[in-house]
């Protein structure tokens, strides 16, 4: 057994949030400077220098990069080997959430459905726990704005729609989507599993890095097929038009049931503002 | 594209001349509502009681802002998705809104609303909160500040950029999606 204690994961979480809200990731900025190279239209180009110009300023001033600074999102893989001494888990996830939303100045934007009241420190974090094997505990932070998530849907497709049904699907509702979630957006695609699994496979799928690429070649090689078709779209950054529609789609795939083809579609920002840590 | 320097109160004349793709440079007081706020605007309109702020030839900025952190007037600032008042815009429009700031698509009946009161819808851009809260020098709560992020606050610009997404005329800068070239249709 090996103990972790409440105090450093309240710290990891913490830092972990202003981390992501601040600084923009490596692998996102070289796709933002090879879109600024690709476009020909001066509008999108525009955009891109302004988003790349937006990171610069975020990393100098600690200011967040979007003043939605989304709901916090984990995915926590724990050991069967680690005791978490001092709070439970979910418990001191949330305190890190609360200080690292207060303590970097991130907007919380947590609230009651019916009352829109503000919970007032972003909490409750929407929490995905996963045992695992060993003594290591890992932890994935997403920030979700509102935005994007709107634009998000899950649907439960017939088997005999297949592929083609999952791509007509996914590419209308990047389309219907618009200029609504900030393009240019990552697209996480959830295909398996149940209406609730389904949801969640396609978010964890936005915690890929851009430039990496699906273990599985044919997984990959839909990947790349259903970046191209949207591409085509040319709805381009903030919908002025343009090559650069979406940064990347990141596929999970899993069984299902023989009746069912459910299908997931998770729109991120195009800051892909996520961190990990593992302790 | 045209690039213009307006200030604000707005008036009918510099809205007319501006066409969907023009570039605005924005200096004065704009204030900051989204859904929370809209509703509450509308509340008080129906109760046939004074809003915050003076309407005629105003600039609404769909935004709620992070903290500000010491020593700076306001966190970061950008636009939030306008369809969400979509349902109230035509409204206030009618009342002598000239302008919203926000990002995405508007409906037919904010669309209509903008040519009927001769009124624009600009563009900033989504994602760029930080860069955007350069242009911000001033931040004061004026109404709801139960409201947090969503409260009213009167926001002194300067040089705010802004593209006019919605023009008076019904024109209109948003790419429709190319269905066909994507293999969907
Ligand atoms: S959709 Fe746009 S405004 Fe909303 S959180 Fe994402 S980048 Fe920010």
């Amino acid at each position: 057994m090996r103990t972790i204690q409440a105090k450093d994961i309240i710290e990891a979480v913490a830092s972990m949030c202003i981390k992501a809200n601040t600084e923009l990731p490596d692998d996102v900025r070289a796709k933002f400077e090879q879109a600024m190279a690709e476009e020909d239209s001066p509008s999108a180009k525009e955009v891109l220098r302004q988003l790349l110009e937006n990171a610069d300023l975020a990393a100098e001033t600690k200011l967040p990069l979007c003043q939605d600074t989304g709901l916090a999102v984990f995915f926590v893989e724990i050991g069967e080997d680690v005791v978490v001494e001092g709070g439970n888990l979910k418990e001191i996830i949330n305190e890190g959430v609360r200080r690292g939303y207060g303590d970097g100045f991130l907007r919380k934007s947590s609230c009651d459905p019916f009352t829109r009241a503000n919970t007032g420190d972003n909490t409750p974090a929407i929490i995905h726990f996963d045992i695992v094997p060993g003594d290591r505990l890992k932890i994935s932070y997403m920030a979700k704005g509102g935005g994007a998530e709107n634009m998000s849907r899950v649907t439960m497709l017939a088997p005999a729609q297949g592929w083609e049904g999952i791509k007509k699907y996914v590419i209308n509702r990047v389309a219907e989507a618009g200029p609504n979630p900030c393009p240019p957006t990552i697209i996480g695609i959830g295909i398996g599993g149940t209406f609730d699994h389904a949801a969640r496979i396609s978010k964890k799928a936005l915690l890929r890095r851009l430039d990496d690429t699906h273990p599985d070649p044919q997984i990959a090689a839909m990947e790349k097929e259903l970046e191209e078709d949207i591409n085509q779209l040319g709805i381009g950054p903030m919908g002025l038009g343009g090559k650069t529609t979406v940064l990347g789609v990141k596929m999970a795939v899993e069984p299902c049931h023989l009746a069912s083809l459910p299908l997931a579609v998770n729109v991120q920002c195009h800051s892909q503002r996520h961190e990990e840590v593992e302790l | 594209m045209a690039e213009y320097e307006l200030k604000t109160p707005l008036k009918d004349e510099d809205l007319a001349k501006l066409k969907a793709g023009d570039v605005v440079k924005l200096t004065g007081h704009i204030y900051t509502a989204r859904d929370a706020a809209h509703k509450r605007l509308v509340d008080l309109l129906d109760k046939g009681e004074k809003l915050p702020f003076e309407l005629q030839g105003a600039v609404v900025y769909y935004v709620g802002p992070s903290p500000a952190p010491p020593g700076r007037p306001i966190g970061s600032a950008g636009p939030t998705t306008s369809y969400r008042m979509d349902t109230y815009a035509p409204r206030l429009h009618g009342l002598g809104l000239k302008a919203s700031v926000g990002k995405g698509k508007r409906n037919e009946e904010v669309r209509q609303a903008l040519k009927d009161h001769t009124a624009v819808y600009f563009g900033a851009t989504g994602g760029a909160g930080a860069l955007l809260s350069k242009c911000i020098t001033k931040a004061e709560v004026i109404a709801f500040d139960d409201l947090g992020p969503e409260a009213i606050r009167e926001l002194t610009v300067e040089n705010f950029p802004l593209l006019v997404i919605n023009d008076s005329h019904g024109g209109e800068l948003y790419v429709q999606p190319d269905r066909k070239a994507a293999g969907i249709e």
